[in-house]
C-alpha cells in the first residue's frame, strides 16, 4: 500500500442560524507518497473545508481519511498545516518558534532538537535562530514557519493558500524555495491555492474541484519536460499554458 | 541598510531634520513647564492684590507654608495610608481581574452567561455600593480597599476578556494544527499576545484605584488624602483642601509612571521585537 492519504466519500453539511449548507460531496483521493497535490476550484467551493477535514480540525458530516494506512479520527501528529500567513510568535525567537510545535507535543527530545538544527543550517536560518521575526524578510519568516511545520516530521505536509499573504514576487521566488525543501524531504503535500499557475507550477497533480457542493471534477497529471522540475521555469515551459488554459475552462468561471 | 546613523553618514537634510524635532520637543517643554509656573505666579500675585479671597481660593505661598507644616507633622502617614489602601486595591482589582477573564475565556458559555450582569455592574456607578460596603466589611481601611477593588475590578474583566477574544485566529489555529491543549493555547498565545493589553488595563486601574480610595477616604476614614481633603472643607481651611490636591496629583503621576516604568522592565525582559 503505498498511498499516504486516502478519503472516501468525505461530506460536510455545514450548519448555522441561517440554514445548512453543503459544503463537500462525496469526496474521493488517494495521494502516493512523495506526492504534490493541489487542489484548485471556484472560490467558497470548501477547498479549505477540506484541508480542515483532513487535517482533523474538522469532523466530516461522512466518511473516512487514513493517513498511512491508519483510520484519523481528530488532530493527528501525523498532518503538518502551513497557514495563509507564517503566524510565527513575535515574542519568541526564530528558534523558540520552529521548536514550538514539539513543545507544544512534549516531543522536545535530544534527537528532535538535532533534526531542527540540522533543518535550520540546511534551509539558512541557524544563524538567525536568536533573532526575532520582526527581524526576518518575508521569505526568510516563511521558511523559518516551514521548519517548524517540519520538525513534528508529518507524514502529509498541508498549505492552506499558504504563500498568499506575500506579494508577488516573494510569492514567486518562496514557492519555488518550498517545493525544492519538500522534494529535498521526499514530504508528501497537498496544498490548496486560488492561483491556478502557482498550482500547476508546483503539483505533480491537480485536483479541480466543482462549485458548492465541492466535487472532484478533474484530475490532471502535470508533467513537463526537463531534468529537474523547477516550479520557476515550468512557467515558460509549451504544456504549461495547455494545462492552465484546460484548467481554467474546468472552473467556469463567470463573471 | 537603511541610512547611516554615523555622524559623517548624515546629510544636510537629515541634520536639518534632527535640529528640527528636537528644538519642537524643548519648546513643548519648556512652553509647559512656563504655563505652569506663569498659573502659580498670577494665582499669588492675584490673592497678594486681593484680587481674589485666598481664605477660599488659598494660595501658592499658604499652600507651601502647609506642605512645610504637614511634612513636620503627619504627612507621611496620609500619604502611606492612601498609597496603601491604592496599591492594595489596584494589586488584587488586577489580579482578580485577570483571573475572572481568564475563566470567562476558558468557558464561552458561562462568559455568555454573564454577560448582562457584567455589563449592569460596569455602568452602574460603584460609589453608590458604599453605604453596603460599610456595613459589610467595618468602616476602616478594609472597605476603603474594597470600595478601590470595586471600581477597578469590572473593568479589568472586561478589557481583558476583550484582548483574549481579539487574538489573532489564524495563530490559534496555528498552535491548533499542532493539538494544543486549551492550556496551551492560553499560556503560549492568548497570554503572550495580551500583555500589551494587560498593562492598558492597569495604567487605567491605577487611576479608577485611586478614584475609588479617594471615593473611600470621603465616606468613611481617620486617614489618608482623601481624609485631609474631606476635613479641610469641613473646617474651611482651603489651604489643607489645596495642598492635598496637589499632593494627591503627583501621587497620582507617580503610580502611574510606576505602571510605564514596570512595563518597560517587562518588555525588555521579554520582548525584544525590532531592537
Amino acid at each position: 500500500m503505498n498511498d499516504m492519504l486516502v478519503l472516501k466519500h468525505i461530506s460536510e453539511k455545514y450548519q448555522d442560524k441561517t440554514g445548512e449548507v453543503e459544503a463537500l460531496k462525496d469526496i474521493n483521493l488517494s495521494i502516493r507518497r512523495g506526492e504534490f497535490i493541489s487542489i484548485v476550484g471556484p472560490s467558497g467551493c470548501g477547498k479549505s473545508t477540506l484541508l480542515s477535514i483532513i487535517s482533523g480540525l474538522l469532523k466530516p458530516t461522512s466518511g473516512e481519511i487514513y493517513i498511512a494506512g491508519e483510520p484519523i479520527n481528530g488532530i493527528s501528529d501525523k498532518v503538518g498545516y502551513m497557514l495563509q500567513k507564517d503566524n510565527l510568535l513575535e515574542w519568541r525567537t526564530i528558534y523558540k518558534n520552529v521548536i514550538l510545535g514539539l513543545e507544544i507535543r512534549h516531543m522536545l527530545t535530544k534527537e528532535n532538537i538535532a533534526y531542527v538544527t540540522e533543518l535550520l543550517k540546511t534551509y539558512g536560518l541557524f544563524e538567525f535562530k536568536d533573532k526575532y521575526p520582526a527581524q526576518l524578510s518575508g521569505g526568510m519568516r516563511q521558511r523559518a514557519a516551514l521548519i517548524r511545520t517540519l520538525a513534528t516530521r508529518p507524514k502529509l505536509l498541508l498549505l492552506d493558500e499558504a504563500f498568499s499573504a506575500l506579494d508577488y514576487q516573494t510569492r514567486l521566488a518562496v514557492s519555488q524555495d518550498v517545493y525544492q525543501i519538500l522534494k529535498k524531504e521526499n514530504q508528501t503535500s497537498v496544498m490548496v491555492s486560488h492561483d491556478i499557475p502557482e498550482a500547476i507550477s508546483m503539483a505533480d497533480r491537480v485536483v479541480v474541484l466543482t462549485r458548492r457542493p465541492g466535487m472532484v471534477k478533474s484530475i490532471y497529471e502535470t508533467t513537463f519536460d526537463m531534468e529537474e522540475r523547477e516550479p520557476l521555469k515550468t512557467r515558460k515551459m509549451p504544456e504549461f499554458s495547455t494545462y492552465f488554459n484546460t484548467i481554467w475552462s474546468d472552473l467556469d468561471v463567470h463573471l | 541598510m537603511y541610512i547611516s546613523n554615523q555622524k559623517a553618514g548624515l546629510s544636510k537634510e537629515r541634520i536639518s531634520y534632527l535640529k528640527r524635532t528636537k528644538l519642537r520637543k524643548i519648546s513643548i517643554f519648556v512652553v509647559q513647564i512656563l504655563l505652569l509656573a506663569g498659573f502659580f505666579a498670577v494665582w499669588e500675585i492675584c490673592a497678594d492684590l486681593k484680587m481674589i479671597d485666598s481664605f477660599i481660593t488659598s494660595q501658592p505661598s499658604r499652600i507651601l507654608k502647609t506642605f512645610a507644616n504637614l511634612s513636620s507633622n503627619d504627612l507621611l502617614l496620609h500619604l502611606g495610608v492612601t498609597c496603601y489602601e491604592t496599591i492594595v486595591g489596584f494589586l488584587l482589582g488586577a489580579c482578580m481581574g485577570t483571573l475572572t477573564a481568564v475563566i470567562l475565556w476558558w468557558s464561552p458559555y458561562i462568559s455568555k452567561v454573564c454577560e448582562p450582569f457584567l455589563v449592569v455592574l460596569n455602568s452602574l456607578p460603584k460609589i453608590a455600593l458604599g453605604p453596603i460596603i460599610i456595613i459589610w466589611v467595618g468602616a476602616g481601611t478594609n472597605a476603603i480597599i474594597v470600595m478601590a477593588l470595586a471600581i477597578s475590578l469590572i473593568v479589568t474583566v472586561l478589557e481583558m476578556l476583550n484582548g483574549f477574544m481579539h487574538t489573532e485566529q489564524e495563530k490559534i489555529k496555528m498552535v491548533q494544527t499542532f493539538g494544543a491543549t486549551r492550556r496551551q493555547i492560553f499560556t503560549k498565545v492568548i497570554f503572550p499576545s495580551n500583555l500589551s493589553t494587560l498593562f492598558n488595563s492597569l495604567k487605567i486601574n491605577i487611576g479608577l484605584s485611586l478614584v475609588g480610595v479617594i471615593a473611600g477616604e470621603f465616606l468613611v476614614s481617620k486617614a489618608g488624602l482623601g481624609y485631609l481633603i474631606v476635613y479641610g472643607g469641613q473646617v474651611f481651611k482651603l489651604d489643607l483642601v489645596m495642598t492635598s490636591v496637589i499632593i494627591l496629583s503627583v501621587v497620582a503621576a507617580l503610580l502611574y509612571e510606576g505602571v510605564v516604568l514596570l512595563e518597560r522592565l517587562v518588555n525588555k525582559c521579554i520582548n525584544h521585537t525590532g531592537a
